[in-house]
């Protein structure tokens, strides 16, 4: 009953730390292009996007961006102000309505336009948090302290998170490229160092999704979607257990995050590896973030699908069969996606 | 970021929004100088209050209780380089911090005293430290009335001074004579023959009067030693090391500094040097030497100062 639908095309920008003279639609608009030829779809049944209007400082701001998707004669088009692996959700519902074969989801950010910290401020509830105006690391130090006394974790274990994921990060040319975390940098909120903090980059990512045989048509190795759920934990953050992401862990349950190979986290701070990482039940045989993951590359509002995309083209490239992409959202892990993908044939 | 921003996002004269019952019953309370939690149907106290559970979305119940003022930290973070947008313009913490009675805790603001930009964070700071909260004496119901959690008094300084005159006794005032010279002194014991620096007009061993003055070198041997941790005005810097110091042709050690070399290369049989201060800012004190230093003479063997510890 349930349809079939992969991932069967994947384009990422080179993520940059600031993308100099592009306007958010040029920066879009080659990733379109690319996926619009290796897939040889030009008109998709369903397009979704994912942005935040706070980071351009403008109403509206993704409704521009459909310049580089092409809406004429009109499209079939809906929005979400998250990263655009919520985005590829809706895409994902969309397509079990079974009227329509493919499904185009896109993500974009230029936080380096503005103080991405004080953007982020803006998401917290207005009445107990936002007017204290805590900035996002100043809160992920608080959940790295939580984690930390509980699990026993060092600051040694983060830098060793941030020195792996920077190693893998120099062999994917779509990141950033980052020198080995010095042992000797000051805090920038205690208990982080600057290395135990993603580089927010600018960039865009796009996936196309199929259904079907029209998969098996686009792709020679489709990453078929066999589970997808998303959760969230309370917005109060005195109100859980910071330690853990009891989000993740449900979200990883229902979509059948067990037997995995390798996982792409969408770990914006070192210790927030360590926090999925136990949630998802993660053994040392799963290979985690082989791309470098957004700490070496935190495209804002892409990063989350762009770790789908990495884990779909694992597939895709045949290197592993039974794959989890995973998107964050909110403060200290507030919001958690888990999509698990495997290729043929299914088990 | 730019300095000078090209474009500004901004709602002048700030952002209205109605805060309903539950949120509105807490700043009310929060304007009064009271923390108060709202009971779930669960029986838990949730602080700051939702109009839900969090656990279950359930409506909370009607029952509010007045939590606090001591509360318990129960995560923070430390914040060496305040940003624009931080309540506090000094280094400070953030924390989740549960009021007694509390099943939730909130999060604000903790002031830890005053810290130099960019210090690292203070020792007492930990999870569990008791605090309590700072008012704001004009409130206006805006979790902002708390101005900032400060921890709970555990300690006090209390000054104490009394003044005095001195007169150290014959002795020790001709032993400070000389110091003000630049002369060490001792007395000779005239039934041991020990030499006793600084002398006491008497000797300690023996009992008997002393008169016979002798001058001491400036040299000598560490017999033991401790090394300071807790700093002292009159040491250059933590650790310190004091030291028993066995000045050549004494019979009897003497308490002093030693400086001049690294806390952990002091040794017991080290030649070491009286370090005077410069001559014009002698007096009557001790304090004209500033403190022993080493010279390069070779150890004296344990056997030699065994009996000087
Ligand atoms: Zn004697």
């Amino acid at each position: 009953m349930t349809r079939e639908i992969a991932v069967v095309a994947f384009v990422q920008t080179r993520h940059r730390t600031r993308e100099d003279g592009l306007s958010e639609v040029e920066m879009l608009a080659p990733v379109i292009t690319e996926i619009k030829e290796r897939t040889g779809v030009n008109r998709f049944g369903f397009t979704c996007s994912g942005s935040c209007d706070y980071l351009a400082g403008t109403p509206f701001a993704f409704v521009q961006a459909l310049d580089a998707v092409g809406a004429w004669p009109p499209i079939s088009e809906s929005h979400v102000e998250m990263d655009a692996a919520w985005a590829l959700y809706e895409a994902y519902v969309r397509l079990l309505h079974d009227d329509i074969d493919t499904a185009l989801v896109y993500g974009f950010g230029k936080p380096s336009q503005g103080d991405f910290r004080e953007v982020m401020t803006q998401q917290l509830d207005p009445y107990y948090l936002a007017p204290l105006g805590p900035d996002q690391v100043s809160l992920a130090a608080l959940q790295a302290r939580a984690h930390m006394e509980r699990a026993g974790a060092k600051e040694d274990d983060l830098r060793a998170v941030a020195a792996r994921a920077r190693a893998a990060g120099r062999d994917n040319p779509f990141a950033l490229h980052l020198d080995d975390p010095a042992p000797d940098e000051d805090y920038e909120v205690a208990p982080l160092r600057p290395y135990d903090i993603a580089p927010t980059t600018d960039g865009a990512a796009a996936i196309v999704l199929a259904a079907g045989d029209k998969a098996r048509e686009l792709c020679e190795r489709p990453a078929w979607i066999t589970g997808i759920d998303h959760r969230a934990d309370a917005h109060g953050l005195g109100a859980r257990d910071l330690s853990r992401s009891e989000s993740t862990r449900v979200a990883g349950e229902r979509a059948g995050a067990r037997g995995v190979e390798v996982a792409e986290l969408h770990a914006q701070f070192t210790h927030e590896e360590l926090i999925l990482r136990e949630a998802l039940g993660l053994g040392d045989d799963v290979t985690v973030n082989p791309s470098g993951g957004a700490m070496t590359a935190n495209t804002v509002m892409a990063a989350g699908l762009v770790r789908i995309g990495e884990a779909a083209a694992r597939i895709h490239d045949g290197t592993a069969g039974k794959v989890l992409g995973h998107a964050s959202s909110g403060p200290c892990l507030q919001q958690n996606l888990v999509c698990v993908m495997e290729g043929e044939p299914r088990g | 970021m730019p300095s000078s921003p090209n474009h500004v996002l901004e709602f002048p004269g700030g952002y209205t929004r109605s805060v309903g019952p539950v949120i509105g019953r807490f700043l009310s309370e929060l304007r009064d100088g009271r923390l108060m939690g709202v009971r779930t149907a669960a029986g838990r106290v949730l602080v700051p209050p939702t109009e839900y559970d969090p656990d279950n979305g359930a409506a909370v119940t009607d029952e509010w209780v007045e939590v606090g003022p001591v509360c318990t930290v129960e995560s923070w973070s430390w914040v060496p380089n305040p940003r624009r947008t931080h309540p506090l313009d000094r280094p400070f913490a953030w924390a989740l911090i549960r009021p007694d009675g509390a099943d939730t805790a909130l999060l604000h603001a903790l002031d830890m005293g005053v810290h130099e930009p960019g210090a690292g964070p203070p020792k007492q700071l930990r999870t569990g430290l008791r605090v309590r909260p700072k008012w704001r004496a004009e409130r206006g119901g805006h979790i902002g009335d708390i101005e900032c959690f400060r921890p709970e008094v555990t300690m006090i300084n209390a000054p104490t001074r009394l003044e005095y005159e001195l007169r150290p006794g014959k002795a020790l005032d001709r032993f400070l004579e000389g110091i003000s010279q630049g002369r060490i002194l001792g007395h000779r014991c005239p039934v041991c023959e020990q030499v006793i620096v600084p002398m006491k007009g008497l000797c300690p061993k023996d009992g008997v009067p002393t008169a016979e003055e002798v001058e001491l070198p400036g040299t000598g041997t560490v017999t033991t030693f401790a090394v300071n941790n807790i700093p002292d005005p009159r040491a250059p810097e933590v650790p310190f090391v004091s030291a028993y110091v066995l000045l050549d042709g004494a019979g009897m050690t003497m308490l002093a500094l030693v400086a001049g070399i690294p806390a952990d290369q002091v040794r017991m049989g080290m030649r070491v040097r009286a370090a005077w201060r410069p001559r014009e800012e002698w007096g009557r004190t001790m304090d004209n030497i500033r403190w022993f230093e080493p010279i390069d003479e070779p150890d004296v063997p344990f056997d030699q100062i065994k009996d000087y510890l």
